[in-house]
């Protein structure tokens, strides 16, 4: 145990040790600063604006903004689809995968481009490597970075003033895709090779067994490269069906070391980025220890419950919950990886969580629930819990009767709407998701387990659609029309209505003044607004699922106590 | 309408433009570094021996377990994704009867089993066993091979990693390289 506290105390603390460079280096391409890349990489990004035909001075308003990346999206998971539903006559297809049904392949692409990565197929025996590679490795960039996009559209509202413009999406995608996602996954997918993830082109590998010498099939594919912007870009969708539980995903714990740190890395360097950008740092480092006292006090209960609430059994050792795990991993660096995973909207996992204890699952999903916004996906996430803190200040204002404000524009109604959409949209879909799938008939076949827990199968389900994270319960058998097409559905609204209402919340701060700060102005950086913060992101998210968490972790938690 | 469709174009390119950028040129860089400087690990980290006729066979991925169930062999944990609760009782049947299991196979053996052995993992082919699950097997399989318990210990502690740092992760045991070492292969 001490050797977990040990290991988690290291992790956090080599995690806020690479955001600050990194934050600050994200800084400069939102800016378009140059940086130690532009010698090589701009003259790349210049050809593809002149392809594209774009000028670069060009900016865009709110709407213009949304307009193209609705387009884009809508482009990406019409490709998306076509790419699955052709993959058996493109080349790169060694095992002859077939197109899968076209609900699935819909729901893939829906899940991939929403940034959420829900995979209701395992890889290896679905997918082409064509599909692999030029399908969902190109949406794993482009999602993640279109969410960071959004957030830098949110920044600009509230440093520009009086102005109607915010940037151009086509600049920011590529800026970002160029400078900042594809340098990083470079260096990991390579650091992931040296430790054993699969890289090949060939053919899967048929090899004869050492004690009964029958054969066994060894899957293999262009793996490496999708797994590192997988963890970067909090996508989270595994090459292969197990996710980073399986060994070739995911080989040593140097490797899932790397890939731990991955999930965090960029959501936590956006905080830095936007107290930079706000020239006053305190307000990025106020939000990022906001999401910190959260993660630690979900790592802590999940650690605990992994740990300490197995089942024990007569002539067995008495250790932690090891079902689902892995032996490198162990507790540890599982538990850790299910908090981070559901904490940052990324959704891969090394463990079975469906096989978590109670409270450890429930937590998990409490994680998700909570909106992504304890870190949360990239870009999404801050710009989610941006949307909280306009909540908290506004709320901090009627209690002491005075027009709220933050960063020194002014909240108005206009703004509190789009927050509300922000903030409501997801835990509105994730209940009424549930419901309406423990209403369907036939909905018991599709569970592994039974009674409460078979109940979180679905809720987790829904949770993590509602709220574009990707993990499973995967006793929750996903693969059919109902969850296939709704699930699809609610992946999008959940993903582009938000992001549109940040986009015309950033529009109309942009358009304001700026207000002087005065004597009553609430700080919002000092250790006061933290706690406040984030006593309302636990109230908002405690009063929404609470009901639905009783019917589930918590009554499985209670139905297996005597053991 | 008309601004919907003025954002066809630069859409459309740039979807195309960032497949061929991450699609193709930076999955064939990161294909062809692995190739050129990862080649073993890129392509699955499969044991290759050599026999005494100088014939090449390929014995199975050092990362993927394998079924073992004779004496002679290090044993590693159940081959199966179960995705129940642990608390279930289903859950709780299946780890009475590998305890059962694990009596009778080797019924002199009276020490606790550990948990690893006892449990599936979550990819089904978890590679390794803790180092406490394959001292628990160790004075069975010297028997079997008619060898001393420090020799079945040794080849094992030679195919075990340690914590990364001294403190990340949980050292491990690779069942698959004991077990052809024990054979004398590797």
């Amino acid at each position: 145990m001490s050797n977990i506290v040990l290991q988690d105390v290291f992790i956090i603390g080599l995690l806020i040790l690479l955001a600050v460079p990194l934050g600050i280096y994200i800084y400069k391409i939102m800016s378009g600063q140059k940086v130690f890349l532009t010698k090589v990489l701009s003259p790349v990004e210049k050809g593809i604006y002149k392809v594209m035909g774009i000028k670069c001075g060009e900016e865009m308003n709110a709407i213009t903004y949304i307009l193209s990346i609705l387009v884009f999206s809508g482009f990406g998971v019409l490709l998306l689809w076509l790419i699955q539903m052709l993959q058996g006559f493109l080349p790169f297809n060694p095992q002859g995968m077939k197109a899968p049904s076209w609900d699935l392949a819909f729901n893939t692409a829906a899940s991939f481009v929403s940034n959420t990565n829900w995979q209701a197929y395992a890889g290896e025996s679905t997918l082409s490597y064509i599909t692999q590679s030029m399908g969902l490795t190109v949406q794993n960039f482009v999602s993640a970075a279109v969410g960071i996009a959004v957030l830098f559209v949110l920044i600009r509202g509230f440093i520009l003033t009086q102005k109607k413009t915010l940037g151009n999406f086509w600049v920011d995608l590529t800026r970002i895709t160029l400078y900042v996602l594809i340098p990083l996954s470079l260096i990991v997918s390579v650091i992931l090779i040296s430790q054993g993830v699969v890289q090949t082109l060939s053919p899967y590998k048929s090899v004869s067994t050492l004690q009964s010498g029958i054969s066994q099939t060894i899957p293999l594919g262009p793996a490496a490269s999708q797994i590192a912007i997988k963890q970067i870009g909090t996508n989270g969708g595994g090459f292969f069906g197990a996710n980073s539980a399986f060994p070739l995903e995911n080989p040593t714990s140097f490797s899932n070391l790397i890939q731990l740190l991955c999930i965090l890395l960029i959501p936590a360097s956006l905080c830095i980025t936007f107290g930079k950008a706000v020239k006053n740092s305190k307000q990025g480092r106020a939000i990022l220890a906001a999401m910190l006292i959260l993660f630690v006090i979900a790592l802590s209960v999940v650690t605990f419950s992994e740990q300490n609430l197995a089942p024990h059994f007569a002539g067995a050792t008495v250790a932690g919950n090891m079902e689902g795990k892995e032996v490198i991993n162990g507790v540890g660096s599982s538990s850790f990886w299910g908090t981070a995973t559901t904490a940052a909207s990324n959704g891969s996992v090394n463990a079975s969580h469906d096989s978590f204890t109670s409270i450890g699952g429930m937590m998990l999903m409490f994680l998700m629930q909570l909106g992504e916004i304890v870190f949360g996906g990239v870009g999404s996430g801050l710009y989610g819990m941006i949307g909280f803190v306009i909540l908290t200040v506004f709320i901090a204002g009627l209690m002491v009767g005075r027009t709220p404000e933050y960063l020194g524009k002014k909240v108005e109604p206009f703004d509190m709407k789009m927050v509300c959409v922000v903030i409501l949209m997801p835990l509105l879909l994730t209940l009424l998701g549930t419901a309406t799938a423990v209403m369907m008939p036939g909905v018991t076949t599709w569970l592994t387990n039974k009674g409460a827990h078979g109940f979180s199968e679905v809720l987790y389900a829904f949770s993590s659609l509602a709220n574009n994270n990707g993990s499973a319960f995967a006793g929750y058998n996903a693969n059919n029309p109902f969850t296939n097409i709704i699930g699809g559905i609610i992946m999008l609204a959940v993903r582009f209505v938000p992001m549109s209402a940040v986009i015309f919340l950033a529009g109309n701060l942009a358009n304001k003044k700026f207000v002087a700060a005065g004597e009553g102005t609430l700080s919002t950086s000092n250790t006061m607004f933290v706690m406040l913060l984030i006593g309302v992101v636990l109230i908002v998210g405690a009063l929404s699922f609470l009901p639905a968490l009783a019917l589930g972790p918590i009554a499985d938690y209670f139905t297996h106590r005597g053991i | 309408m008309s601004k919907i469709i003025k954002q066809f174009r630069p859409a459309l390119i740039c979807l195309l433009v960032m497949t061929v950028i991450c699609g193709i040129v930076y999955t064939g860089l990161v294909t062809g570094i692995a190739q050129l400087i990862f080649p073993h690990q890129a392509n699955g980290s499969i044991i290759t021996v050599t026999l005494k006729d100088g014939t090449k066979k390929d014995y199975g991925s050092k990362l993927i377990e394998q079924e073992f169930t004779k004496q002679q062999y290090l044993i590693g944990r159940p081959m199966t994704v179960s995705n129940l609760s642990p608390t279930s009782d289903e859950q709780k049947k299946l780890v009475q009867q590998r305890i059962e299991w694990w009596h009778s196979f080797d019924p002199s053996n009276k020490a606790d089993i550990p948990t690893d052995l006892l449990t599936a993992s979550g990819s089904g082919v978890d590679p390794n066993i803790s180092p406490e699950a394959a001292e628990y097997q160790v004075a069975r399989i010297a028997k079997a091979r008619n060898m001393s318990e420090d020799a079945v210990r040794s080849v094992i502690s030679k195919y075990t990693t340690g914590r990364f740092l001294g403190f990340i992760g949980e050292p491990a045991v690779n069942v698959l390289q004991v077990n052809l070492a024990l054979d004398g292969l590797i």
